[in-house]
Formats: structure tokens, C-alpha cells, sequence
């Protein structure tokens, strides 16, 4: 179940950021938080990619991309290092 | 890479909107609408007046133009004239659009022009200080009305519906999705298209009726927003101090550029016949 969750990649140009915490009090996962005045993704795992926050953003600072989870897994046995238990994948 | 980006002047970022401005995410909304229809640049044309909203085309990497007061639809009028060809998008505030430009627009949208205009409402001059425009609220303070506001303000909907506009609608920068999605099907219709934008001003209006930060102000334009769908379904007393969001009319109608083209069309033809008629009476002559 762990594996087929999506994950998120959170680029953020924090020179950008002007810290007006919109990003922070509407996401509803409750992902990103303030540091210093900037944005910053202090829960990446939790996010559901709904990119709210990237529309919303007044500045254009956060990009979210999916990490496609379908390069990680090998499915050549050639590939496969057969060295690493399979509970490492997960 | 963010969408948004592809259409925007990345040298000229970071803007200089305020922190919490909403501004900059309607900026956004019409970029994203933009690269939704996958127009060519060389074939947009974005004009502005005077304001916080008319400092949106310098960074948005399209055709821009930069004008004078309340005047941005009259140029752009000029540009469909000349041009029909070209997509003509007029980013312009409240007080520029309903105060210095009112003539403006609601001739615009009696003549149903084929231009997009977007309205960045956020009920008060922003960039001179915070003075009371058209579209602040009653009661509301503003530097202008120390003791609070005692005009009552414009309904732009009804105001572009009954002066004839055949695309209106209305969103908040708290409802982005849907701002995106009227942004995208006022650039599909052919004639003249109104969006209202709602956007906080933190620094004066919040700030001066003592309403809070930008959260403050989003969630208030969220919990006040009724979406038309809904909002037949709601007792009046419901409704009373909200107002209502999405799309209110969707309709097409002969477009002015057309019809222009169309008599221009007409009168050659009648032109030339009268020609005809000169060679008929030199034969008669004979």
C-alpha cells in the first residue's frame, strides 16, 4: 500500500517568497510551513499534489512535480540487484 | 517547470505587488488559461491602464501595452480595430475600469468588441494610498472616507450584463480553478468578455478596516462566496451579504469587428455597382 502512495517533488525559489503565508493556511494536508519568513515543504511526504498552493501563490515560488514512481521500479531481472533484500525497495 | 512561467517575464520577477496581494495569482490564472488554449505569444496582445493590477503586462511576455488612466479599453479597441486577428486581453483594476474608465467600458460592452477584459477587484485604490473607489463596500474605510464609506458600490456583473457583455463572470483568488476556467472560456468567446477577479488588498483595505493579513481576508472571500449553481437553491436571508461567484451569462452574439467588416464589405459592393452604373450612363451617351 506504501509503494502505490504518489510522492511529490516541492521546488521552491525561496528568493521569491515574500512570506505571506497563503500557501501555509490553505493547503489542506498541511505540507508546507514558514521558516525565516519563506516557505519551506516540512511535510512533503504528506502532500496529495492537489498544486493549491502553486496556484495560489502570488509570487510563482512553489512548483510541485510528481516523482513517477514507474522509473524506480526495475522490471528487467537483468537490472535487478538481487543483493538488496526486497523489503529495501519499499 | 511551473506552467506559468513559459509566459511570463522571468528577468522582471520578482514582482512588486505586496506580500499577500492577490494580484499576482490572477496574473497567474490568466497565464495558466493561456497555456491551457496554447495561443501564440506574437498573437496576444495585453493592455493595462494605471494601477497595482496595470503593472501585470510588464511581466507577462506577450505583446504589451502600458496606457493612461481608465483608457486601456479605448486602445485596445483600437488594436481589435486595426488587427482583428489578434487576441486583445485588457488587465484593468476597479477604479480603472469603473471609475476613469466606466464610459469606456460599458461602451465596449455595448459595441461587443471581441476583447477579454479582466477585472482585478480589490475595492480600493491600492497604489495611491488606499482612496474609496466604485467598488468598495458601504462602510468601508478608506483614506477617503475616514468615518467609513457611505456610497454604495457597483455590482460589475449586472453592470457588464446590462450594458451587454456576452461573456460574464465572477471568481475570487481563493477559487482559482474556477477563475482559470472563466479566464479560458472568456478567451473562447468572440465578443466582449468580463471577469471580475476578487483579490484581498492586505496593505490598505485590510489593513485600514482593521480586517487582517491576506489569510484573513481569503478566508472572508471564501465563507462570502455563493456559486450561482447553488445559490437558486438558497432562501434570500441566506444570501444576504454574500455574493455570488462563476459564470453568469455565456451567449453569442454578432461581434463588432465582423459587422465592421461585413459593411465595409457592402458598401464596396454598392461602390462598385454605382461604377457600373457611371459606364452604363457614358454608353447611354453614345
Amino acid at each position: 500500500m506504501e509503494s502505490q502512495k504518489k510522492q511529490f517533488k516541492h521546488t521552491i525559489r525561496e528568493n521569491w517568497c515574500k512570506g505571506c503565508n497563503i500557501c501555509v493556511a490553505f493547503c489542506p494536508k498541511k505540507v508546507l510551513e514558514l521558516r525565516n519568513g519563506k516557505v519551506f515543504a516540512a511535510r512533503p511526504e504528506d502532500c496529495i499534489g492537489c498544486k493549491l498552493c502553486e496556484l495560489r501563490c502570488p509570487d510563482f515560488v512553489i512548483d510541485i512535480e510528481e516523482i513517477d514512481a514507474t522509473i524506480k521500479k526495475v522490471t528487467d531481472a537483468n537490472q535487478v540487484d538481487y543483493c538488496l533484500p526486497p523489503e529495501a525497495h519499499q | 517547470m511551473n506552467t506559468a512561467l513559459e509566459y511570463l517575464r522571468e528577468n522582471r520577477l520578482p514582482h512588486i505587488w505586496c506580500p499577500g496581494c492577490g494580484h499576482g495569482t490572477i496574473m497567474g490564472a490568466v497565464v495558466r488559461a493561456i497555456a491551457r488554449l496554447n495561443f501564440d505569444k506574437n498573437k496576444v496582445v495585453i493592455v493595462s491602464g494605471i494601477g497595482c493590477s496595470s503593472r501585470a503586462p510588464g511581466y507577462m511576455d506577450f505583446d504589451t501595452l502600458h496606457t493612461t488612466h481608465g483608457r486601456a479599453l479605448a486602445f485596445a479597441t483600437g488594436i481589435k480595430h486595426a488587427r482583428p486577428d489578434l487576441k486583445v486581453i485588457v488587465m484593468t483594476g476597479d477604479g480603472d475600469a469603473t471609475a476613469i474608465g466606466g464610459n469606456h467600458f460599458i461602451h465596449a460592452a455595448r459595441r461587443n468588441i471581441g476583447i477579454t477584459t479582466i477585472v482585478m477587484n480589490n475595492n480600493i485604490y491600492g497604489m495611491t494610498s488606499g482612496q474609496v473607489s466604485p467598488m468598495t463596500p458601504k462602510g468601508a474605510l478608506g483614506t477617503t472616507a475616514p468615518y467609513g464609506n457611505i456610497d454604495r458600490s457597483f455590482d460589475l456583473v449586472q453592470l457588464a450584463q446590462a450594458s451587454g457583455a456576452t461573456y460574464v463572470g465572477r471568481a475570487t483568488t481563493y477559487h482559482v480553478p474556477l477563475l482559470i476556467d472563466l479566464i479560458e472560456h472568456a478567451l473562447q468567446n468572440d465578443g466582449f468578455s468580463v471577469v471580475e477577479a476578487m483579490t484581498p488588498c492586505p496593505t490598505y483595505f485590510g489593513r485600514k478596516n482593521k480586517m487582517g493579513g491576506a489569510v484573513e481576508l481569503l478566508t472572508m472571500l471564501k465563507d462570502n462566496a455563493v456559486n450561482i449553481k447553488a445559490a437558486s437553491a438558497l432562501s434570500e436571508e441566506k444570501l444576504k451579504g454574500k455574493f455570488l461567484i462563476g459564470e453568469f451569462v455565456n451567449k453569442s452574439e454578432p461581434e463588432f469587428t465582423n459587422e465592421y467588416a461585413k459593411m465595409v464589405e457592402q458598401v464596396q459592393r454598392k461602390f462598385d455597382t454605382f461604377q457600373g452604373g457611371l459606364r452604363e450612363c457614358e454608353q447611354n451617351s453614345d
